[in-house]
């Protein structure tokens, strides 16, 4: 595949005229997708897609179009070259952009992933027998995934990663279910075994009778997953600087009042542990970590090229969503095996679902728990709780009423597959909360 | 291309109870003019196609954009391959599936088409109407922009279908931030719900070239506005916060693969049951809820879903009363229960799925100015901004971006940071009063998500403007 991109990415560079650049990507996966209810297959299929965009500049006019492409190199070399043809006569009809900004420095970089996925027959016969006398739903996703970038200055890079994802769950009944993912890039049996045993541990916890508690604040264990969920919301236009300069942020208070988390919070865009390429769409390369809050202060942010010519600042590899791909927060000191001890009497969570602001420029977030949510008596989990809503500021939770983080951190690889599987990831702790408020 | 795909199609077509090309073709530009400077223009170019087998009981996918009989030899292979794999495995016996024979072609309305104006002159309209947002210097973000869709699609089968479809979309969007100090609010023209079907001329139909002058004062007006206060009282919804409760709570609810039980994983289940049908008091007698595919312009229209079947306006809920789900072949035959042709997919890519086409709630006999009067404590609100809801579709949450306190009959005080919160099973019966056909609207949303793997979808609503009686309303920090 990637001498596939490179001979294109050739092809269209000797396409190139004169007082032209061209900047191009390069997106492709070849993905097995099986599909489960009530441990039986709703949907199985298998997708090949790729896909390249060019961006031809000439001066400080230019023009990017994006299109699918099929595979073949014949088709793919007039494709490209009908696209170049229909840039190249758009140029004249766009207004210079004053934002445009490129890499200039060839720097060319490749991460090239080794192919150890399981034998998809087998997988699915792994899943299924996982599955024999449990409800499971879910989904499983394998395949290459690639990446790569050219321009006609000369740079290449490349990403490629075969990846596997079962994100599952087990259900008991109506909203009570275990949710469990197994991800990685070469199959374990006994991994796979133990995540299955211990979701089924978790189940049985769920039929015992439950429990309802009233709104109000309760002290709460987050597990890793569900503080996720709540760290992906600043993630949402509170990591970028051009959110920041627009006064957009959910994070608006650490700028405009000084508002601080705990000194116990450290968030970094951290590439050099991710699994996402190094390399965005202008040809920068990101840098192996951005600090973002540092001891619980707001330091750097995500700069794009464009914010960066904006707002005469150096990009640091940011896209144009200024979001991290590869979020990390740094651990505290509480042994996860005494979490619960730590919680003492409280709802341990396990995910959080369908969050939003309330109330976005003080950073108060709704949303649901999901899944296994137990109360938590004396250490000890007592019993499973119904759904409960939330609304909270991040100043409070990772703030005034935070606890204690533990020393264990989860990576979780970014399940999702909107137009293509993702190659983002999150490397959280788990978070005792104090006074955590619940509303419905 | 199409004549050579189908050649193509009959080509490979391995031998299996039932095999169906469907084929995408989606153009897409997005054009932007952000605090009056022209962002570059951004075209998209997807095509490609989905062979599926049903076959001794399995059903399977290929997809892919090598349109070549090689590459369509490929998907068929795959298809075939986990058809056979999952035979007897599956949650359907698939044998049982009768697909539609149809031989039909669509094309929804496009009276200007957007290829017909030049670049230069869309990007002459955004500058005009992004300029009109920089009203004052509190403005700190503004930005006008179009986003336009052409999409072509062909359904062939093994069994003689032939369907071929052809649609224009419009997402037109204005967005003005103000800020003092720590205090940021935001108006847009209906977040992205204004959007149609058609080309330039939706434009007018859904004010693009007037709002922005009321966006801008909106949004500073609420930069001094108090907090919205905390008390239950009635909530008059404007059509576009009106959509997303009918989205939120009515729509996913009644899809059937929520209830059977396909989306538990990921979007969740529903706390309808099967059976609720047919007798379940969802809402007030007011609440009639449609799944309406006659309405050319809104955005989910079209003749037939992406299994082949045709589309029908059909109640699902009428005076009140829970009559039919969401769901296409496959969940209807799952569930035994009637529902509408709305099996959907993204893109040539993914497979189909019960997904929202057209909901629309159905208008009453108010007009605005008698529901305002009609009010003796109670708020206005407008635009979404906030979404929340439980995995069930009951304890939801929703904000919106504007609101004005209604006081004995008349519009008051405007607030900032208005929410409300409710649960599904009972808000709906709390419908008191709703607006007739000139308050009606017909909106959508392009963002719709959900499905393994995930998928996003064009649905259209339409809504006029409702009243709900005692419901907790609240405000920010």
């Amino acid at each position: 595949m990637q001498q596939y991109f490179y001979e294109l990415a050739d092809h269209i560079t000797r396409g190139i005229e004169s007082g032209e650049v061209a900047l191009i990507t390069f997106d492709a996966e070849q993905s097995e997708f099986v599909r489960f209810n009530r441990s039986a297959v709703r949907q199985p299929g298998s997708v090949a897609q790729r896909y390249l965009s060019i961006d031809l500049i000439r001066k400080q006019r230019h023009a990017r179009s994006y299109t699918a492409l099929a595979g073949d190199a014949s088709t793919d070399r007039k494709r490209a070259d009908a696209l170049l043809a229909e840039l190249r006569e758009q140029l004249p009809h766009v207004p210079e952009d004053p934002y445009l900004l490129y890499s200039t420095e060839v720097h060319s970089t490749e991460r090239l992933g080794e192919s150890r996925l399981p034998d998809r027959d087998a997988a699915l016969g792994a899943i299924l027998d996982a599955g024999k006398g449990r409800d499971l739903v879910g989904i499983y996703a394998q395949g290459g995934i690639f990446s790569g970038f050219a321009n006609s200055l000369g740079q290449r890079n490349w990403f490629s990663s075969y990846s596997f994802n079962l994100d599952w769950s087990f259900y008991l009944q109506d909203d009570k279910a275990v949710k469990t993912s197994y991800a990685g890039f070469a199959w374990d049996t006994a991994e796979f075994a133990r995540k299955v045993e211990s979701a089924a541990e978790q189940l049985s916890i769920l039929a015992r009778p439950p429990k309802t508690v009233q709104p109000g604040q309760y002290r709460v264990y987050l597990a890793p997953a569900a503080l996720a969920e709540f760290t992906a919301m600043l993630a949402w236009d509170g990591f970028g600087m051009k959110a920041h300069r627009t006064k957009s942020t959910p994070l608006l208070k650490m700028i405009e009042e000084g508002r601080r988390l705990s000194p116990a919070v450290t968030m970094r865009e951290n590439t050099r542990d991710g699994i996402a390429p190094n390399f965005q769409s202008a040809g920068f390369i990101k840098p192996d970590e951005v600090v973002l809050i540092e001891k619980g202060s707001y330091r750097d942010t995500l700069v794009s090229p464009r914010t960066a010519k904006e707002y005469g600042v150096k990009p640091n590899g940011a896209s144009g969503s200024e979001s991290p791909d590869s979020f990390d927060m740094d651990g505290g000191d509480l042994p996860l095996a005494e979490a619960a001890q730590r919680l003492d009497t409280g709802v341990y969570i396990n995910q959080l679902w369908y969050l939003n602001y309330s109330d976005r420029p003080a950073c108060r977030i709704t949303g649901m728990t999901r899944f296994a949510t137990f109360w938590v008596e004396n250490g000890r989990i007592a019993a499973p709780l119904a759904v409960m809503r939330f609304d909270e500021t991040a100043y409070r939770v990772l703030g005034e009423n935070l606890v204690s983080l533990t020393r264990e951190r989860e990576f979780m690889p970014d399940p999702h597959t909107y137009e293509a599987r993702s190659t983002s990831s999150a490397r959280l702790p788990g978070a005792v909360v104090d006074k955590f408020t619940f509303t419905l | 291309m199409l004549e050579t795909l189908e050649s193509l199609f009959r080509q490979v077509m391995p031998r299996v109870d039932f095999c169906s090309l469907r084929f995408v073709n989606e153009r897409q530009e997005y054009v932007s003019v952000r605090q009056d400077v022209p962002q570059p223009v951004l075209r998209a170019s997807d095509v490609g196609a989905m062979i599926t087998v049903l076959h001794g009981g399995g059903m399977g996918y290929g997809a892919t954009s090598e349109l070549t009989a090689s590459g369509l030899r490929w998907a068929a292979d795959q298809a075939a391959y986990w058809a056979r794999r999952t035979a007897g495995h599956s949650v359907l016996d698939f044998r049982k599936i009768k697909p539609p024979q149809v031989s039909a072609e669509y094309a929804g309305p496009e009276e200007v088409p957007w290829e017909t104006v030049s670049l230069e002159d869309k990007y002459a309209l955004l500058m005009q109407e992004c300029r009109r947002l920089k009203t004052d210097d509190r403005i700190v973000y503004w930005e006008a922009a179009i986003w336009h869709t052409e999409k072509e699609t062909l359904y062939v089968t093994s069994s003689g279908s032939r369907i071929f479809q052809r649609f224009s979309y419009m997402v037109p969007y204005l967005k003005a931030t103000a800020n003092a100090k720590s205090i940021t609010q935001t108006r847009t023209l209906g977040g992205r719900g204004y959007c149609r079907q058609g080309g330039m001329e939706m434009l007018d139909g859904v004010g693009f070239r007037t709002a922005a002058p009321q966006i801008a004062a909106d949004a500073i007006a609420l930069l001094s506005a108090p907090n919205c206060p905390t008390e239950k009282m009635d909530l008059v919804l404007a059509p576009d916060q009106a959509i997303l409760q009918v989205h939120e709570s009515v729509g996913h609810p009644l899809e059937l693969d929520r209830i059977l039980g396909d989306e538990r994983n990921y979007a969740g289940t529903s706390f309808v049951k099967p059976e609720m049908f047919g007798k379940y008091r969802y809402g007030s007698d007011l609440l009639n809820i449609t799944y309406d595919p006659t309405r050319p312009e809104q955005f989910s229209s079209f003749a037939y879903d992406d299994d082949g079947l045709k589309a029908e306006m059909h109640f699902l809920i009428e005076k009140g009363i829970l009559r039919r789900g969401l769901g296409g072949l496959s969940s209807q035959l799952r569930s035994g229960i009637p529902g509408v042709a709305n099996s959907r997919a993204s893109s040539w890519n993914r497979p189909p799925i019960d997904r929202m086409a057209n909901l629309n709630l159905e208008p009453g006999d108010k007009s605005f100015d008698a529901i305002i009067a009609g009010v003796r404590r109670g708020i206005f609100m407008r635009t979404n901004c906030s979404w929340s809801i439980d995995d069930s579709r009951n304890k939801f949450q929703f904000g919106c971006e504007w609101a004005q306190l209604i006081q004995h009959g008349k519009l008051t005080a405007v607030v900032r940071n208005p929410n409300y919160r409710g649960i599904s099973a009972t808000f709906w019966r709390s419908l008191k009063m709703v607006g007739n056909e000139s308050t009606f609207e017909v909106l959508g949303t392009p963002n719709c998500g959900k499905g393994e793997p995930n998928q996003i979808m064009r649905v259209g609503h339409a809504a006029p403007v409702c009243v709900f009686g005692e419901v907790d309303v609240f405000g920010g920090e």
